[in-house]
Parts: C-alpha cells; sequence; structure tokens
C-alpha cells in the first residue's frame, strides 16, 4: 500500500513518567521511517518536562531526554516548549533565568521556548495534529 | 492556513490545571485566526457551572474566563447532553446561555467535520 507523504506534528502533554511521552516519541519516529515529516514536537503542560536537562534516568531505562535531542538533531526537527507552561513549572533557558533573577537554567539543548500560538500554527500547516497524554 | 479546530474540554475547573490550559490553547487558536468551536463534555461540564468561587481556594474562577469568550470570536461551544445528564445537571444550572447542546450521535458529526482535535 501505498502512503500519501503527510506532513505531522505532534503535542506532547504527558511528562516522561508517563508512557504518553514514550508513545510520542515511538510515534515520531515511526512516522520518519515511513518517510513523513515532522513539522515540530510542541511540549505543553506537563510535558515540558521532557526538556530538562538535569534528569539523570537510571542507566537500565531508556533516556528519552536524550532520545528527544538525538531525533531532533538527526532529523532537524523542532522542539518547542510552551514558555508559560515551562516558566510555572521550574523549566528555564538561559535568558527568562537572568529575566526572573533565577539561579540557574535547565532547557536541554536542542529544545527552545516558545508561545502557544506555536502549537497553533502547527496545526495550521500540518496534515496531522496527533496528541499524547490527558 | 485557516483550519477548522475543535477543542474537547473533558476535566474538572480545579483540581490540576488541564482546564486551564485547554482555555489558553482556545484562546490562542482564536488570536491565529483558525476557525475553533469547544466541546464541554465529561468532567468539563463543571467549568460552566454557575456562582463558582475559586477565590475559596485562591484560585482563578472560570467564570470571569468564560465570560472573555465573545471577545475572541469564540462563539462556537457544544456541551454533551449525556454529560449534562449523568451529573444531574440541566442548561439552567450553567452560566452560558449561547451553547449548542449536542448528543453523542452529533459529537460524532461534529467531530468528522473537523481538520484537527485539541484534547485537554
Amino acid at each position: 500500500m501505498i502512503v500519501p507523504v503527510m506532513i505531522f506534528s505532534i503535542n506532547v502533554q504527558s511528562p516522561p513518567s508517563s508512557q504518553a511521552s514514550y508513545s510520542a516519541y515511538q510515534f515520531c519516529r515511526a512516522l520518519l521511517r515511513q518517510g513523513h515529516n515532522l513539522h515540530r514536537v510542541f511540549f505543553y503542560q506537563d510535558g515540558i518536562y521532557n526538556a530538562t536537562n538535569l534528569a539523570a534516568p537510571p542507566q537500565d531505562e531508556l533516556d528519552l531526554y536524550s532520545e528527544w535531542q538525538k531525533l531532533s538533531k538527526e532529523h532537524s526537527v523542532e522542539l518547542v516548549v510552551c514558555i508559560a507552561a515551562a516558566l510555572k513549572r521550574g523549566l528555564l533557558n538561559q535568558e527568562e533565568s537572568i529575566r526572573y533573577n533565577k539561579a540557574g537554567h535547565n532547557l536541554a539543548e536542542g529544545f527552545t521556548l516558545g508561545g502557544l500560538g506555536q502549537l497553533i500554527e502547527a496545526a495550521a500547516v500540518s496534515d496531522r495534529l496527533i496528541t499524547f497524554g490527558n | 492556513m485557516h483550519k477548522k479546530i475543535l477543542l474537547i474540554s473533558r476535566h474538572a475547573p480545579y483540581g490540576n490545571s488541564i482546564a486551564k490550559d485547554a482555555f489558553d490553547a482556545a484562546l490562542a487558536t482564536a488570536i491565529y485566526d483558525q476557525d475553533l468551536s469547544m466541546l464541554f463534555m465529561d468532567d468539563g461540564i463543571f467549568q460552566l457551572l454557575r456562582d463558582q468561587q475559586a477565590q475559596e481556594i485562591s484560585q482563578k474562577s472560570f467564570t470571569s474566563m468564560l465570560s472573555a469568550l465573545p471577545f475572541y470570536d469564540i462563539d462556537k461551544l457544544y456541551i454533551h447532553q449525556e454529560s449534562l445528564e449523568q451529573r444531574g445537571l440541566t442548561i439552567e444550572n450553567l452560566i452560558v446561555d449561547n451553547a449548542t447542546i449536542v448528543n453523542s450521535a452529533q459529537i460524532s458529526n461534529l467531530l468528522n467535520h473537523q481538520d484537527h482535535i485539541l484534547s485537554f
């Protein structure tokens, strides 16, 4: 069966402690394997915890944090974290850390902070927007 | 691109931030000039209850947030009939008066007419 090539965007709403985050990641890998385009992965609500660089998962578990970064590097996928959701949960980049006079910053490399408009823009330009979580 | 987006809100207003996050996503959708509809079902119905006193638990009331919807031209509101009935509520218990009550069969139809679904 020939599947038409589609543009996908992914909305991750659950933290890495939830299977939904792993499913989102595996779905991204699967759609890229099948030749589709991945426009953006957007992290909203507790999904923002996927973007911390301070997590140290056990060595015998999949390091989902690093996997997102690898995915982004290999396929030039945009990983956008909702800035409002991130700030209120203690996930900051350097710029926001300085702005709010906080002790440090912990947004992992490869992720960027952006507004909710980036989720809606992703919906507007994608053939499929798939939400994981909730 | 102009897309038809249905936002489904299925969680109670307080207890966690899911309903509030759905609301923020709705406003962003409207600002981005997409064709937005909102469907309240399951415990999401409770967001629409009259006489909420969220200040008692140091939260922002949904009543004032809902009253902002017309200013964003968000006027396609749907309420799931069975969710109302299961919770012993009628439209008189709710603050919105411009919403369309839909049953489960009509929801299928509503879903079929969208480009995207955002589920909260």
